[in-house]
């Protein structure tokens, strides 16, 4: 499993964490019940502080991605699809918002905007 | 559950100088930074942690003990590493570990040697004969060896090389696997907080600043520039440590609690570091604005 952490990135470290550790889950790469690292080495190894590693877990564990069961360790959760597909659709959001920035920022028109997505969506 | 240090209301006195009924507590499992400007307090608040001095009130627990009325057992679990050199020069470090060694129940040789080997440390070379990194990482494996469960360090990275230093950071990561553990060191070098403190506690001239999360602080505070036109009184007052300048100013912003967002638009909002935090909120001078 990689984690990256950008520090010039504008989004929180702890943020970064939650945001791939639920792409893994979403992707299949991590599965239900799979230990994840402590949250103590999991600090180690990013070289990041342990409060920032327990926050992305508390965040995970109560957007119901992961489960803690103390002394013991966290465990992937068994999500509902649902759940799952709502966490996809809106990381396809993120993206479309990002598309949408730049295309205002060059001018494109909503319409434009549309039609290069219709063609690509049918690629 | 009991704080591993828990200072409450000291107090110190000095002819020029006074501790002023100083708070900060540390839990178990955590890395706290301390800094301030020279002179700000840090090395008083660390010998009365270590009842090197006497304070003139207020209480200091660790491990949950009063640290006066249970001074050798508190100190047993106590790794203490200092910037100066406390050992005798004329001594090896076997020599030197041979005295040491005796204060301490706990004392586990094996660990030592292997310290040694782990920080490539010459067992029989005189102490006045290693270099400075070396000194501290030898502070640093007694203070291991004797499975020291606070490790209370004055400014242990001062005057060593980036590559020291990281090795350092990166046997406090290790250290701190252990969640029984915690770490509390004062220090210049902010960079090296970034990467491994969990709080971060100011003190300047005898007060604390603040004592709070790392995160919490990068999160809330930013550096905000601007024109000078919009420096109007009530906006100074939600500014920290205010520096202008012939074409605009700059200053510390904490977004949580400041009431710039209808000027969003005329202004440029910067990520901060610890370094920027520390320099803003301890600023001397007629622009000091103090949050707390």
């Amino acid at each position: 499993m990689d984690i990256l952490i950008s520090n010039s990135s504008d989004k929180p470290i702890y943020l970064q964490i939650v945001n791939q550790i639920k792409r893994h889950i979403s992707s299949g790469n991590l599965i239900e019940g799979e230990p994840l690292p402590s949250i103590r080495n999991l600090a180690k190894e990013l070289e990041i502080s342990v409060i920032t590693t327990k926050r992305a877990y508390d965040e995970l564990e109560n957007d119901g991605f992961i489960n803690t069961i103390p002394g013991k360790g966290s465990y992937v959760a068994s999500i509902n699809t649902e759940l799952l597909q709502e966490n996809k659709k809106s990381i396809v959001e993120g993206k479309i918002c990002e598309a949408i920035l730049l295309a205002k920022s060059i001018g494109l028109s909503l319409k434009d905007l549309i039609k290069i997505m219709s063609i690509l969506y049918e690629e | 559950m009991t704080s591993i240090l828990e200072i409450k209301d000291v107090s110190k006195q000095y002819n020029d100088f006074s501790l002023k009924k100083i708070n900060i507590t540390l839990e178990k499992g955590y890395v706290m930074g301390f800094i301030g400007p020279n002179g700000a307090g840090k090395s008083t608040t660390i010998k009365l942690i270590m009842n090197l001095i006497k304070k003139d009130s207020g209480k200091i627990n660790i491990f949950g003990f009063d640290n006066e009325k249970n001074e050798i057992k508190v100190k047993e679990r106590i790794g203490f590493v200092y910037d100066e050199n406390n050992f005798y020069e004329e001594l090896t470090i076997q020599e030197m570990k041979n005295i040491v060694k005796r204060f301490y129940k706990q004392w586990n040789e094996d660990l030592f040697l292997f310290y040694l080997k782990e920080f490539s440390l010459p067992i029989n070379k005189q102490i006045k004969d290693l270099s400075k990194g070396m000194k501290m990482k030898f502070s640093l494996a007694i203070a291991l060896s004797h499975h020291a469960e606070l490790l209370i360090m004055d400014e242990p990275t001062s005057g060593l090389d980036p590559l020291v230093r990281k090795e350092l950071i990166d046997i406090l990561r290790s250290i701190m696997e252990d969640e029984n553990k915690a770490v509390f060191f004062s220090t210049h070098i902010t960079s090296d907080l970034e990467k491994i403190a969990d709080y971060i506690t100011i003190i300047d001239n005898g007060e604390i600043i603040l004592s709070r999360p790392k995160d919490s602080l990068l999160e809330e505070y930013c550096i905000i520039k601007g024109s000078k036109d919009i420096l109007t009184p009530s906006i100074r007052t939600s500014l920290i440590g205010i520096e202008d300048n012939k074409y605009g100013f700059k200053a510390l912003y904490n977004k949580k609690t400041g009431n710039l967002k209808s000027l969003v638009n005329s202004l440029i909002f910067e990520k901060t570091t610890i370094e920027d935090i520390l320099l803003f909120t301890t600023k001397r001078g007629e622009n000091y604005v103090s949050s707390y």
